[in-house]
């Protein structure tokens, strides 16, 4: 066939009518947002007042600012407890709901239903859960092993929030998985099989290389996703981040800072700028870790 | 994402065998110590998965005077009650809140399906000066991470004074740049052919996009519909920001309020989440097919 038409009999404009709104929209609360948390980043702007140039004095405070460090922390090993997870247990589920055995499909859907909740909702339903008072702890009083206050301790709170994050993230991510999956040759497996290698040996040798490249997908997605956690630790410790703020991640003291009339708008876009950084590099990490083996 | 939609009956209907015979997806038969396994290690998660909710929704359903914390517990309610569900309505407008809540989904769905559907094909189709740098545009922001513009977001809509109104939560999700490319790519995978001989006929580009275009692209503008619902429902750390007078709350900010200030009465919580997950899960069931296909075609949306 020749080669496409030129389509001339169109409006004047015609293009830009049809990319316009969605330009807009773009433009006016995506990047012109961008634009302005760089700008606002070196200045003192507050909520209600418009700030001055103050250089780079609000990333210096940052460096002595003490909830920074906690929140940076937080964050980090939110990546830390959150990705191997992530990484693996879909990966296995995947595998277990992959044959057509009778009612699979329902399993598949019912193991999707945590990701389509809100995170709201799955946050309320596991406060109440790990409450002091509440299911799990009482499950455990009943079997001799006595109550744990999964909400109180500071570490126990960020554990269990890893977990909500883990328990919401699976079906997504098992999804993406039975994609990959199902383009391993059958093959490999059958001929591992004939050598002798058991199920953990062809998963090692057979499936995990084969899915290898969406296993990176998965660790960059995820990793991203975990260093932003914001929804589950602030339901699961409180607006203020758990005793002494100490669950407080980066995003929700970017929250905690920069609203309300009070915010302090400068300093809170510093620390988005940061939070931006952070995830290109996370973004560059991983794909620069999935270059190296390839090669 | 055939592997989801292709379901083989587990006993082939030519089949006459006396023993049961399951089959995999290679038509192999899998064997019955195998089958235990995998169906014990199912119900295993199954019960991992659902059990939190019905937890959640047994607990809504128990009455004042009943016992939700001893141990052992206690499943099922003794005199299930829709009580809480009143009561609920009574401590926070709920309903009003399930009602800006669905404004919000809806209004997101009408502008990311219109206004995704016609930069797509713009992107896909048309020809003019400055097409790559509008792609260019639609790439640079679907990159940018939402956690690091929200208080510049915030500061944009006070200059607007769009803070604090429910079209300020709508608006910087309206036409997700994902969405865009989304739609871009479905219409980049349509065979040119049919337009051009549209085009001969005398069609003009509204009429090539309307009719001929768009009624092509209808599986991916249903996930693209779906996910705005979704996102749009669920969302909240943005309008956590930008609303702050609780009679404009949607339906998440509410439980969140609702859990603040009535922690302590784990009964109305209960009743409270209920109300916002059934509609996302009746949904969910009724239209599972586009929920999977999303998850494949925009594997970066989280």
């Amino acid at each position: 066939m020749a080669a496409p038409l030129r389509i001339k009999r169109q409006l004047p404009f015609g293009p830009w009518l049809f990319a316009a709104p969605g330009l807009l929209v773009t433009g006016a609360f995506v990047l012109y947002p961008f634009g302005s948390t760089l700008a606002n980043s070196f200045t003192d702007r507050r909520t209600l007042v418009p700030g001055h140039f103050v250089g780079l004095a609000n990333f210096r405070e940052l460096l002595h600012d003490e909830m920074f460090w906690t929140g940076l922390r937080n964050s980090v090993l939110y990546i830390l407890g959150v990705v191997p997870a992530l990484v693996v247990l879909p990966l296995l589920l995947a595998l277990l709901v992959r044959k057509n055995i009778p009612g699979i499909t329902f399993f598949r859907s019912v193991f999707y239903t945590p990701v389509v909740a809100s995170i709201v909702v799955v946050g309320l339903i596991w406060v109440w859960l790990l409450d002091e008072r509440g299911l799990v702890n009482s499950l455990l009083e009943s079997v001799g092993i006595g109550r744990i206050g999964f909400l109180s301790d500071q570490w126990l709170l960020l554990l269990s929030a890893m977990a909500v994050t883990v328990w919401k993230g699976l079906g997504y991510y098992m999804i993406i998985y039975m994609a990959a999956l199902a383009n391993v040759p059958r093959e490999l497996h059958e001929a591992a099989a004939v050598d002798g290698a058991g199920p953990v040996r062809r998963f090692l040798s057979v499936t995990v290389p084969a899915v290898r490249s969406t296993m990176v997908l998965v660790a960059a997605l995820s990793s991203v996703a975990a260093f932003k956690v914001f929804s589950e630790v602030y339901l699961m410790a409180g607006p203020s981040g758990g005793p002494a703020g100490e669950d407080t991640t980066l995003v929700m003291l970017v929250q905690r800072t920069g609203t309300g009339l009070t915010g302090r708008v400068g300093y809170a876009c510093a620390l988005s700028v940061v939070v931006f950084a952070v995830t290109v590099v996370l973004m560059l990490l991983v794909l620069r870790a999935d270059r190296r083996e390839e090669s | 994402m055939s592997v989801l939609e292709k379901v083989r009956p587990g006993r082939p209907a030519t089949a006459v065998a006396r023993e049961p015979r399951v089959t995999d997806e290679h038509g192999r038969r899998v064997r019955a110590g195998e089958l235990v396994w995998r169906y014990l290690l199912l119900l295993a998660v199954l019960a991992l998965t659902v059990g939190p909710f019905l937890w959640q929704l047994s607990t809504s359903l128990k009455g004042p005077t009943e016992d939700i914390y001893g141990s052992p517990p206690r499943f099922l309610p003794g005199h299930p009650t829709l009580h809480n569900y009143a009561r609920v309505a009574d401590t926070i407008p709920v309903w009003d809140y399930a009602l800006n809540s669905l404004k919000v989904a809806a209004a997101n769905v009408v502008t990311n399906c219109a206004g995704s559907a016609l930069a797509g094909y713009a992107l896909a189709r048309l020809r003019y000066r400055g097409r790559r740098v509008t792609t260019l545009v639609f790439v640079l922001a679907m990159l940018v991470p939402v956690e690091g513009i929200v208080i510049a977001q915030f500061t944009t809509m006070r200059e607007l004074g769009l803070n604090n109104t429910l079209i300020g939560v709508v608006l910087p999700g309206a036409i997700g740049a994902m969405n865009v490319l989304l739609m871009r790519n479905a219409f980049r995978n349509l065979p040119y052919e049919i337009e051009e001989a549209a085009y001969v006929d005398g069609a003009n580009v509204w009429q090539r996009f309307l009719r001929v275009a768009l009624p092509s692209v209808k599986g991916t503008l249903a996930v693209v519909a779906i996910f705005a619902f979704m996102g749009a429902w669920d969302d909240f750390l943005w309008p956590l920001i930008v609303l702050s007078d609780p009679s404009k709350f949607t339906l998440t900010i509410g439980l969140n309020y609702l859990h603040g200030t009535f922690a302590n009465d784990e009964r109305l919580v209960a009743a409270g989440t209920v109300i916002a997950v059934a509609p996302l899960i009746a949904l969910f069931a009724c239209l599972q097919r586009y929920f999977f296909r999303g998850v494949g075609e925009g594997a970066v949306k989280g």
